[in-house]
């Protein structure tokens, strides 16, 4: 009676502990499935929710947060963060929009190069004050998500770059679609793809892992920890000015302030998408999909008639629930995992 | 125990790298304040001849009230090692609520009262997710940064809510009478005083101190780490409420968008006041110079005729200068020691060399 009674009561609890550790380990399943509900329960209630013009908005705007988010998860994966790169994103974008303004015949290669170079030189500010003068990121990009965004708006001012004043070929990158999927859509789809695998394959990348594992120990491996960071930033960076021609080609029109709290959406994404705050674990493509749920999300509240004006609380609530969610599951798997490595001793 | 708190430096030998230690670093911090404030004020009277009228005076202390207020708490945390960035949003949230339940009919004195308690509950949630989930601070403060401010959007995304009783509101933008000190400042310097008081010469202070030395040791010493960070959490968030009645008070309205970005000035002016960001380390002394340096400078760059946009940059600059200049000696010696095991190795090298032939 006891017996059965005791193994009724052990029962729950190790599935339970497997059913953590799924959920941990598979955290794009559980958020494809997140997706899957989401969708399906707004296409219930209006079915033009899945038609293919609102599709592909919601495709091409999670697109933006997703290449952001490429970034940031790289920097969070060596256990550090990147506050500046709404700001990046906004001044490179303002940059872009001025290069037109001045040259509309620039060829677009060039347009991305300039976006790519100033997100380059954003981060390596970043970079070398973390590695060199070896303050905490966080400060940092503090200051400098101020500073960037400052210089953006003494430049801009009051002005504002429109859609008439930048090419059609430019412009068309926002818009255009091949066989239905934005080009947004396919940017982010390929930049994803390319950085899951150099995530997994590069011995670099493997080094980031380490580093945001224990900084420490990564040192004593013989890992270049401050080169490494740096280049975690300057990645994080150029990605940050590349999205930023590519924001310009989805909203056409550019001001100051563009971008400008994008970077609490995009930790939000990173979290929400399994990259663990500490450092040390999470994929580029968990965070990627992240940002489509983020996206999906904000989209659907708009179908029930939420007002929009509360997408920047659920940003909030996702990003802390993530983390509040990760910490508990990760502190349930724990005694999991010892006694299992103590069995295979 | 008594030693964690602020002269642990007696003890080291002065033999042992004195840059990095002793009393000497945070007068030497404090006097190069001083001598900040005097630049700031120095520019101020250059820029306008009535800079050091009492009637500027007022405005300067009125500008930085509330941002003054929400720093003390703010020390104490970052004393202990951790961050709370969801100041300016509790403070936003907080005004929305006061005003709000004024807007339903509310009396207003309730309604201040529920709006304190509110930034008090906020920061409980801070404290609560930091000290018993076990989460980051800085994780958890950027995610309440965006929580408390989208709430305050969803409750009050564009209107304005005015109308408050005129007697009451003009507590924001009158001195206390028979005196060209405003009433925010006057809360924030007697706080200051308790805080100093409280963090330099009780034992609480000295186990605030002892937590941001060595969290472990600290708690091993007896001490309560989670309790007493919990309650501080609870004490930003009481304050910055208390800040968000000010705040509304003060433009006699309240938005969602109250106090957006304020962060970076609360964050600059404790790291500026020589609180060390790894904890530890800082007076409240520092922290109040560091409000009128601030206070000065805001004052004298819109004197200057310098938009807000950019004096984002110099604040920005000031926050980033304020962390790396504490590590500059800790800097130099590295360098100095790379320098050096390169030359020895080349030294080394050449002998190797040398002996080979």
């Amino acid at each position: 009676m006891t017996a059965v009674a005791e193994e009724q009561a052990v029962q729950p609890h190790v599935s339970s502990h497997t059913f953590a550790e799924l959920l941990l380990r598979f955290r794009e399943l559980g958020i494809v499935l997140a997706l899957v509900l989401v969708v399906g329960a707004t296409t219930i209630d209006n079915h033009l929710f899945l038609s293919a013009t609102n599709v592909q908005q919601i495709l091409s705007g999670a697109s933006i947060i997703a290449l952001l988010a490429i970034g940031e998860t790289i920097v969070i994966i060596t256990r550090n963060v990147d506050l500046s790169i709404g700001s990046v994103l906004g001044i490179s974008a303002y940059a872009t929009g001025e290069l037109y303004v001045h040259h509309p015949h620039v060829p677009l290669a060039l347009v991305f190069l300039l976006a790519v170079g100033i997100g380059v030189g954003c981060g390596i500010v970043n970079g070398l004050i973390v590695t060199v003068a070896r303050v905490p990121s966080l400060v940092v990009t503090l200051g400098t998500l101020y500073i960037i965004r400052g210089i953006d708006g003494a430049w801009a001012g009051g002005n504002q770059v429109n859609a008439s004043m930048l090419p059609n070929s430019f412009n068309k990158i926002g818009y255009g679609t091949i066989a239905g999927v934005p080009y947004l859509g396919i940017i982010a789809i390929v930049t994803v793809a390319i950085a899951t695998y150099a995530m997994r394959s590069f011995r670099t990348a493997r080094d980031f892992y380490a580093i945001g594992s224990d900084p420490d120990a990564a040192r004593v491996a013989g890992i270049p920890v401050g080169s490494r960071v740096f280049l975690a930033f300057v990645l994080s960076g150029a990605i940050a000015g590349g999205a930023g021609a590519v924001w310009l080609s989805y909203y056409a029109s550019v001001d100051a302030i563009a971008g400008a709290g994008y970077e609490f959406q995009v930790i939000a994404a990173v979290v929400v998408g399994g990259v663990v705050i500490f450092g040390g674990s999470g994929s580029v493509l968990g965070a990627a999909l992240g940002a489509l749920l983020l996206n999906t999300i904000n989209s659907a509240l708009v179908v029930v008639n939420v007002s929009s004006f509360w997408s920047q609380a659920l940003a909030g609530a996702l990003l802390v629930g993530a983390i509040a969610f990760d910490r508990l599951i990760a502190v349930r798997v724990a005694p999991a995992l010892r006694t299992r490595r103590r069995a295979r001793v | 125990m008594s030693d964690l708190g602020f002269q642990p430096h007696e003890e080291v030998p002065a033999t042992e790298a004195p840059r990095r230690t002793g009393i000497g670093v945070f007068l030497r911090w404090e006097v190069l304040l001083l001598v900040l404030l005097g630049g700031t004020i120095g520019y101020g009277a250059d820029v306008s001849p009535y800079f050091l009228h009492s009637t500027n005076l007022f405005y300067i202390c009125l500008n930085v009230g509330e941002v003054a207020i929400m720093a003390l708490p703010l020390t104490l945390i970052v004393v202990t090692g951790e961050i709370d960035l969801s100041v300016a949003s509790t403070l936003g949230l907080s005004g929305v609520l006061m005003a709000e339940l004024f807007k339903h009919g509310w009396p207003i004195w309730p309604a201040m009262v529920m709006a304190v308690v509110l930034g008090a509950f906020l920061g409980g949630v801070n404290g609560f997710l930091v000290t018993r989930i076990g989460l980051p601070s800085l994780a958890v403060t950027i995610g309440t940064l965006t929580l408390y401010r989208g709430i305050a959007q969803g409750i009050l995304p564009t209107d304005t809510i005015g109308g408050f009783p005129t007697g009451l509101a003009s507590i924001g933008v009158v001195p206390i009478p028979h005196t060209h000190i405003p009433y925010s400042i006057a809360f924030f310097l007697a706080l200051a005083v308790v805080f100093g008081i409280v963090l330099h010469a009780t034992p609480l202070g000295r186990a605030i101190f002892a937590i941001g030395a060595g969290q472990e040791a600290a708690f091993f010493a007896g001490i309560r780490v989670k309790r007493i960070k919990f309650w501080l959490f609870v004490l930003s968030g009481t304050l910055s409420g208390f800040a968000g009645v000010l705040w509304t008070l003060r433009f006699a309205s309240a938005r969602y968008d109250d106090g957006v970005g304020m962060e970076l000035f609360v964050v600059t002016i404790v790291l500026l006041g020589g609180i060390s960001i790894f904890g530890g380390r800082g007076t409240i002394a520092g922290v109040i110079v560091a409000v009128a340096v601030l206070g000065t400078l805001q004052t004298a760059l819109t004197a200057d005729l310098i938009p807000a946009q950019d004096q984002n940059i110099v604040v920005g600059t000031l926050l980033v200068a304020s962390v790396i200049i504490p590590n500059g000696g800790e800097l130099y010696r590295r360098a100095r020691v790379r320098l050096r095991s390169a030359q020895a190795r080349r030294h080394a090298a050449a002998a190797a060399h040398a002996e080979g032939q």
